[in-house]
């Protein structure tokens, strides 16, 4: 074991390794944190995305990012009956409810969208609500009036009667100070109010009312078109990307030695079988194959997985393999271990394979972030494994979306660096190994 | 001198039997992929009752006919169709005759594309986006290559300066791939600063007269060619370097050097010409990487290459044009290697012709 340890010890000598440790720790430490905090199902769940996303904003950037140009986006705000002041009024057979649901508007933004939520557990007849948006300054717009159903969800910012009256989209006519005939909106901050006002017909019923001013910027992932929340594809696109990456890394690199161990020794057909399997799949191409079974067959990532790994299985590494390992085979040691009876596979497994395993180490570490990589490009196909989120899904979505035509860059860019994070964690680490392990390099 | 030819003649008749086999299983793997292994019958087939049933019910024609009579009316169509198609014969036998034209270079026709000249024949629909795919690949694969070569036969000279030492550190950003540099280009080329179109190959309308039309194409070269160039340019120089590195140390060299020969001429004669083979090798297989395209580069760029012909026909399930896309892939890999025996023992002669066993 001392050349390994010599090894490990003289990779201190390299800033670029310790630079991809650290890197590849700090993946391996979110890829633990998400897969803690996040059950599978749970992330699989929030991936598809529905109406628990209904309270967040549509293409909404990262805060941050917003903040860090000086910007002043708003955020989302809620307001909701559980903090309403609510008055009542009874009368003969009818309940009149008033609820005022109140914020603060700090922003000198205006927000991307207005959304009126609302619950009601009536019996038989519906009751009857009427709406007015109150300015800080006191002046009452009204916004309509309606019977509403059980659970109801008004889109103030797409009333059209209400922009045609404030000349202006509703989410910025009702922030707007100057007159509607202004050049510039101007946003006016300070505490807004809508009244709520609810004509009951039953006794036991109530209204529940949540007002959703969607802001422009949301945490610290953003958004994307379905309004999920990006963090969950980034969180959770660590560990599978490493899952995948080191799987395939693993499965092709030790079944390849293996395989061109166990032709070397044994010679003959063996060897000639797997040469010529290894010529058979260097002229398959791997991603057209890929893209086949993933259009003909299934998106499982673990159904490409296991296609990755049987078409890497043959790859002409075999013969830089067996080309190391065929001087190995004559090596007087082996002679020994013959003489003494040892058995074919013990042969192989002891005596030949470990002795380029150091090779492989290096080799093994610089394939993952291929494999990485060539999840994430199946997923820009559109190949993805549909229920899980990863962060070629996300490039896919933006892709699909236009996102840089739109000037959503954080879409883009936040599964980018993630990618080449790993990307050049791995392969910073590879290349300083490949200099301790690698005898032809050592002395250069 | 007639024994090695005869030797020769023998080796490269082995040689060719073991490459057409492995042809032909390669092809054959891919028709059975392709055809989900007789799975695509059953929906083509599905297809096919539900065109003919379409077609009778919206031709008013048969419409006072009885039911019965109509019955039979679609069936012997059904029947008519199924025939055409052969898909009446087990997928076994299909599959070997789809094997034979394929090897044949019969590519046959396509079912759901066609040439943007109209033309159904699979071998044309290639050939059509042959050139694309060519001059993009061509253009960018030949720059790194000599790009590559010369500047790791320089840095080898000047091992451990700075610029080394900085062009060895830039090497793991080739973890990434083109088209993954490609999409960064675009967001910086195209949309924050725009002065390259961000897709397709020449602007809509095409410019009218050729040097209009050439300049159109170079632009839209520009960026999926930057982007395989950033790419793949820091690993090939590192592979490069390492390489010569490793043959400028031999003892031959050493020995030219002690003598005091001046530089270029011990890299041009001790350093370049042992290790030729090599390069020759990783310039041909190069060369056939070209054919193939890059699939995802070619979608992110939108550009009319073989590799979006490839995408899309696998979208299409058009069997033939995937079959004839791989078949040529295959054949052209064949030919490669063939080449590389060969030019091996031309240009190398420590390899014996009988690869090297005694």
């Amino acid at each position: 074991m001392t050349p390994w340890r010599e090894g490990l010890r003289s990779l201190k000598r390299y800033p670029s390794a310790a630079l991809g440790v650290l890197i590849i720790a700090a993946l391996v430490a979110t890829a633990i944190y998400a897969v803690v905090s996040i059950p599978y199902s749970e992330a699989q769940k929030l991936w598809r995305g529905g109406d628990m996303w209904q309270d967040l904003p549509v293409n909404a950037g990262p805060v941050w990012a917003d903040r860090l140009f000086g910007g002043d986006a708003p955020r989302t705000i809620k307001a909701e009956s559980a903090d309403a002041a609510v008055a009542e009024e009874a009368y003969e057979g009818v309940r009149i409810e008033q609820q005022r649901l109140e914020f603060d508007f700090p922003y000198s933004e205006f927000p991307s969208e207005v959304n009126l939520f609302l619950e009601s557990d009536h019996e038989q007849r519906q009751p009857f609500v009427r709406t007015a948006w109150i300015t800080p300054e006191g002046d009452e717009i009204p916004i309509e009036a309606r019977r509403v159903g059980a659970s109801e969800r008004i889109s103030i910012s797409q009333n059209q009667a209400l922009e045609n009256r404030l000349g202006h989209a509703p989410q910025i006519g009702l922030f707007t100070s100057a007159a509607p005939d202004a050049e510039q909106p101007q946003v006016r901050g300070g505490e807004y109010t809508l009244l709520v006002e609810t004509v009951h017909f039953e006794e036991q019923a109530k209204l529940d009312a949540e007002l959703v001013v969607y802001g422009q910027v949301h945490g610290w992932a953003g958004t994307d078109h379905q309004r999920r929340d990006l963090s969950i594809a980034l969180l959770w696109g660590t560990p599978i990307a490493l899952a995948f990456g080191l799987l395939a890394a693993v499965g092709t690199t030790v079944t390849t030695l293996l395989i061109a161990a166990t032709g070397v020794w044994y010679r003959g057909w063996v060897d000639a079988t797997i040469q010529r399997l290894t010529e058979i799949n260097i002229i398959l191409p791997l991603l057209p194959v890929l893209v086949m079974i993933g259009t003909l067959y299934s998106t499982s990532i673990w159904l490409m997985l296991g296609v990755v790994v049987v078409l890497g299985i043959f790859s002409a590494g075999i013969k830089m393999y067996r080309a190391m390992l065929l001087p190995i085979r004559e090596a007087p040691y082996i002679e020994a271990a013959r003489s003494y009876g040892a058995s074919n596979m013990r042969i192989i497994m002891r005596y030949m394979v470990p002795r380029i395993l150091p090779v492989l180490i290096p080799t093994f570490v610089t394939l993952i972030p291929t494999y990485v990589f060539l999840e994430a490009s199946l997923a820009v196909l559109g190949l993805g494994d549909p229920v899980l989120p990863t962060w070629g899904k996300v490039l896919y979505d933006a892709q699909d979306q236009s996102a840089l035509y739109h000037g959503f860059y954080y879409w883009v860019l936040s599964p980018a660096a993630l990618l080449m994070l790993t990307g050049l964690g791995f392969a910073m680490l590879g290349f300083a190994l490949d200099r301790v392990f690698n005898p032809r390099l050592r002395n250069l | 001198m007639v024994r090695d030819l005869r030797r020769l003649a023998v080796f490269s008749g082995k040689r060719l039997v073991a490459l057409f086999f492995t042809v032909v299983i390669g092809v054959y793997l891919t028709i059975f992929i392709a055809n989900m292994g007789g799975q695509i019958d059953e929906l083509r087939l599905a297809q096919i009752e539900n065109e003919v049933a379409e077609e009778v019910r919206a031709d008013p024609a048969f419409h006072d006919l009885p039911s019965e009579r109509r019955e039979e009316l679609m069936e012997e169509r059904i029947q008519m169709e199924v025939e055409r198609l052969r898909l009446d014969e087990p997928f076994l036998v299909r599959s070997v005759d789809y094997l034979l034209q394929a090897l044949s270079l019969d590519l046959g026709r396509a079912e759901e594309m066609h040439s943007d000249a109209g033309s159904r024949q699979v071998a044309q629909i290639i050939l059509e986006r042959l050139p694309a795919t060519v001059l993009l690949f061509g253009t960018a694969n030949l720059l790194v290559f000599f790009v590559a070569v010369f500047a790791a036969l320089s840095l080898s000279r000047r091992y451990g300066s700075k610029l080394d030492r900085s062009v060895i550190a830039l090497a793991p950003s080739s973890a990434a791939p083109a088209w993954f540099y490609g999409i960064f280009l675009v967001l910086l080329f195209s949309f924050m600063v725009p002065l390259f179109p961000s897709g397709g190959m020449v602007s809509a309308p095409p410019p009218e007269g050729g040097w209009a039309y050439a300049a159109s194409v170079i632009k839209h070269m520009a960026l999926p060619v930057a982007a395989m160039f950033i790419a793949q340019i820091f690993i090939s120089i590192y592979s490069w370097r390492t390489f010569f590195l490793i043959h400028s140390s031999e003892d031959y060299v050493e020995m030219a050097r002690a003598k005091g020969l001046p530089n270029n001429l011990i890299e041009q004669r001790y350093i370049l010409r042992p290790t030729l083979s090599p390069i020759v090798t990783s310039f041909l297989l190069m060369l056939i990487g070209l054919w193939s395209g890059a699939i995802i580069l070619e979608q992110v760029f939108n550009w009319p290459g073989l590799g979006t012909l490839l995408f899309e026909a696998i979208g299409h399930r058009d069997t033939p044009v995937i079959i004839g896309s791989v078949v040529i892939f295959a054949y052209l890999l064949a030919i490669t290697v063939f080449v590389l025996d060969f030019l091996y023992a031309v240009l190398d002669p420590r390899v014996r012709i009988e690869g090297g066993q005694k």
